[in-house]
């Protein structure tokens, strides 16, 4: 459980709002209105006042990299330190299902990173968060570059993971996506979030 | 010792290559006379300034004098490092970083060599302390200068690589590591290549200076040595102490990387 009470930042006006074990917030908004500003404050990536709990325990009590272990977030557009595939994954042998899953071609390994897709990028960096079994898991538009065939895949692994008590905070774009993956669907605009009611997000 | 003397005649006939170089550049529309003239110039006011201020200095031999060129030096090379940031620390903090590694390294380095290598009476001596403290120094900030640079500005480039090692657990010390090194290796190229190529491509200046003092080669490359040894060393303390400074700056106590502290962001 993500307790979240006066979360803020330059750019996010103060922000409280829970989310519990299992459980999935869709995240919609226009360019710009603070979706990665909330992510990147939750991911303690960029300073930010209020509280964070997890499990109850304030945040500053856990040290960073272990809070980022627990809180996993997936950027839009990650980011690759190695040329080599496998120097991402603690143990790459053990993606192989997981990836295949994915609908990630298996010669991905013989790859540079800088030589795979858009799309499959994508998958393997959800691949290589998932691979530290976080908690909660941020999510920047997983599926943005995806076929509707991946995107899929991507929904249905996820969904798994959540039965598994994972918690998912997911912004995407696709109002249906939203609908599809979603038990909550939260609005931002101008930094400020507020939950959609039922008929809006109908509509 | 006997070496030839230079008349002011000499200096002149050397200044006239520096003119005529500003002719062509004229000639060429290149638009470097203006600034080779002044940095001219600058060169020969400066190394006047010296030349009296070393007289007095070698006369006075006390070690509150020798302390004070000393300092100055160390102030005005942390001026150079910050001058050199391009995008970098704000520059307080590279000035801040700069001098107080450098002043770290170069004070360690040279007092060694007094006590133990060299060993003048007193072991202050201007005549030895601030040449070697010098040409350690320059050689030094050249190194902080160069590692501060590589460092921002490899956080910069790789800054998605470093947010997804943190994101994935890692600490600010290991998240940075690839930038680290390369800033270290920056660092330390220069000395490294003269180490390697001293002697073959180029005679290192001081040695050709006791040469043509008329002091014996052998015994003037043993102090080239000495003092090639002196350099990597200090270059090396103060580069590495720079970096780490540089590190604990460019990260915070959450193991965020923070690129809001550099200038222009």
């Amino acid at each position: 459980m993500l307790t979240i009470k006066n979360l803020s930042r330059p750019g996010l006006e103060p922000t409280s709002f829970q989310l519990a074990t299992g459980e999935c917030i869709a995240l919609r908004g226009p360019s710009g209105a603070g979706k990665t500003l909330l992510l990147r404050a939750l991911a303690d990536l960029d300073p930010s006042d209020g509280e964070v709990r997890l499990d109850g325990t304030l945040r500053e009590k856990i040290p960073a990299p272990t809070w980022r272990r627990r809180v996993g977030y997936v950027t839009a557009e990650p980011g690759w330190w190695s040329e080599r595939l496998g120097d991402h994954f603690q143990d790459w042998e053990a993606q192989a299902g997981p990836a295949r899953r994915l609908k990630i071609s298996p010669d991905a390994a013989q790859r540079r990173v800088s030589q795979l897709s858009t799309g499959e990028r994508q998958r393997l960096a959800l691949l290589r968060a998932l691979e530290h079994r976080p908690e909660v898991l941020l999510l920047d538009e997983p599926t943005g570059p995806l076929d509707e065939e991946s995107t899929a895949a991507v929904e249905s692994l996820l969904r798994e993971k959540q039965d598994n008590g994972l918690a998912l905070l997911w912004v995407t774009h696709d109002k249906r996506q939203a609908a599809r993956v979603a038990t909550r669907r939260f609005w931002i605009d101008a930094g400020r979030l507020r939950e959609e009611m039922l008929e809006e997000a109908q509509r | 010792m006997n070496y030839i003397r230079l008349d002011y005649w000499d200096l002149g006939l050397a200044a006239l290559l520096l003119l005529g170089v500003a002719a062509l550049s004229l000639v060429l529309q290149l638009r470097i006379e203006r600034k080779l003239l002044w940095a001219g110039l600058r060169c020969a006011l400066q190394l006047a300034l010296v030349g009296l201020v070393l007289t007095k200095l070698f006369e006075l031999v006390s070690p509150w004098w020798t302390g004070l060129a000393a300092l100055a030096m160390v102030l005005f090379a942390g001026r150079e490092i910050m001058a050199r940031q391009d995008r970098g620390f704000q520059p307080l903090w590279a000035y801040g970083i700069g001098t107080s590694a450098m002043l770290m390294a170069a004070a360690l380095v040279t007092v060694f060599a007094l006590t133990t290598a060299v060993k003048p009476d007193p072991w202050y001596d201007p005549r030895y302390a601030l040449p070697l403290l010098g040409m350690i120094m320059g050689n030094t900030m050249t190194g902080i200068a160069l590692g501060l640079q590589r460092l921002t500005e490899g956080a910069r480039q790789q800054r998605p690589g470093i947010e997804a090692l943190l994101c994935l657990g890692a600490t600010r010390r290991t998240a940075l590591l690839p930038v680290t090194r390369q800033a270290l290796t920056t660092a330390l190229m220069p000395i490294i290549n003269s180490l390697a190529a001293t002697g073959l491509v180029s005679l290192p200046g001081m040695m050709t200076g006791q040469i043509l003092a008329g002091v014996d080669p052998l015994d003037a490359v043993k102090y080239q040595l000495m003092i090639m040894f002196m350099i990597a060393g200090g270059t090396t303390l103060g580069a590495v102490a720079a970096v780490f400074v540089g590190l604990h700056r460019l990260t915070d106590s959450r193991d965020r990387l923070r690129l809001d502290r550099l200038v222009g962001e």
